[in-house]
């Protein structure tokens, strides 16, 4: 069994065994099983999904890392939400202030462009789970 | 003896204050709450990324970064985390003696709050600059401090980076603490701080060991992902920090309130018992007046 952890500064979201995970991780998305070589990925903002027996849950992720060891998966990451925790119009207005924001900043500035477009591809992953959802 | 009057004044005073006293620690104390949940809730992330940094600097031997290179210079800028308002004890008196203690010619600071800042001034030590946080602290507030004292590093500006921080680690018991936040020592990071929040978990040469012998992969690549990883160690240190200072504020004010409101009550009680006695002889001082006078009249 693979053992699932998920951890945000504010608290740790979940901690169970689960059949199996999809990462959206920074090269790209990919599926971890259990017994799993040892990996350290670093992950960008997107969906995060897992199986537990046979319903499964999506969670929208913001960037951070994962790691893999021993059939121990730990996600860093400095947000998850579920779907109903997302709230569609505070993300919708995220995003346009940040929009608003990276217009403004100098061309140099390279960690406040990151910082802001980090903001826009987080809220941009939980919206589109959102609309998914409802179909 | 004292005046009746007088009396009564000093305990309606007396009275005034426990009630404000009294307010003050209910509202600290349902702020010490949620301080304390949050610094709690952060240790958890703080053992995984610190676990997750020994792995990566256990398995890549020669990882060279910016941030952890150890420089000859020992020009110093020290970031000092106190609080914006008083009536908190010993609690900024401690880390003042602290900083004093651990800080030496050439050190500069930067603060977060307001009490230390003016002592700092007072002092006449340099002061770079300083900064507002929110309460509660979200964790994006943390990221200008982190910038700055990132920018300054890498700018060759100053050496060492270090940290002066109230530990949180009871509602009784803060630790004014010092750590050094830059460069990141790729030797000790996972050993046992003295200090609880970050890196709480004892990580040792085995686990280095056990992490080597592991042969983690790494995606996109061990320095891609140091890359990433190390300021965002800097930014959440810094975090982590700030919500143990937070929670220790919290903490101090609740516990000096409550033993300010004991002793205002200790107060009532005397100054009553003072009045009692007081009123007490007045009325037998005027009985004796009124019997000797009848006597004499006889």
């Amino acid at each position: 069994m693979l053992h699932l952890e998920i951890v945000t500064p504010e608290k740790k979201i979940f901690s169970d065994t689960v059949e199996d995970v999809y990462l959206p991780g920074s090269e790209g998305e990919m599926g971890i099983l259990q017994l799993h070589a040892a990996l350290v990925t670093s992950l960008a903002p997107g969906e995060l999904r897992y199986r537990k027996g046979s319903e499964t849950v999506e969670l929208a992720i913001g960037s951070g890392f994962a790691e893999i060891s021993d059939n121990k998966l730990t996600v860093l990451t400095d947000q998850a939400l579920g779907e109903d925790e997302i709230d569609e119009d505070a993300a919708q207005k995220a995003i346009e202030r940040a929009e608003k924001a990276l217009e403004g900043v100098e061309a140099g500035d390279k960690d406040e462009q990151a910082h802001l477009q980090n903001a826009i591809a987080v809220n941009l992953a939980a919206l589109r789970l959102r609309r998914k959802k409802r179909g | 003896m004292a005046n009746l009057r007088d009396i009564r004044r000093r305990i309606k005073s007396v009275k005034n204050t426990a009630q404000i006293t009294r307010a003050m620690q209910l509202v600290a104390a349902a702020k010490m709450k949620k301080a304390q949940d949050q610094a709690l809730a952060g240790r958890a992330y703080a053992d995984q990324l610190n676990q997750v940094l020994v792995n990566l600097t256990a398995t890549s031997e020669d990882a060279a970064h910016p941030l952890l290179e150890k420089r000859e210079g020992t020009k110093t800028l020290m970031l000092v985390i106190s609080t914006d308002k008083g009536l908190c004890g010993g609690l900024n008196t401690n880390l003042m003696k602290k900083v004093i203690a651990e800080s030496g010619e050439n050190t500069d600071f930067i603060t977060v709050g307001r009490k230390l800042r003016m002592q700092l001034v007072t002092l006449g030590k340099e002061l770079k600059a300083d900064f507002e946080v929110k309460d509660p602290i979200p964790f994006s507030e943390a990221r200008p401090i982190a910038k700055y004292l990132t920018d300054v590093f890498l700018s060759g500006e100053y050496d060492v980076i270090q940290v002066a921080f109230n530990n949180f680690v009871s509602t009784m018991v803060q630790d004014p603490h010092v750590a050094q936040l830059l460069p990141i020592d790729a030797d000790t990071v996972g050993e046992k701080q003295d200090y609880e929040g970050v890196g709480n978990d004892e990580i040792g040469e085995t686990d280095k060991a056990a992490a080597l012998a592991k042969d983690y992969l790494f995606e996109p690549s061990a320095e891609g992902v140091l890359d990433t990883l190390l300021p965002l160690y800097v930014n959440y240190q810094i975090y982590q920090m700030l919500v143990e200072s937070r929670a220790s504020e919290h903490s101090a004010r609740m516990v000096s309130m409550k033993s300010a409101t004991d002793n205002a009550k200790k107060m009532i009680d005397e100054l009553t018992l003072q009045y009692n006695k007081a009123r007490q002889a007045a009325i037998t001082a005027e009985l004796l007046e009124i019997t000797t006078a009848m006597k004499a009249m006889e």
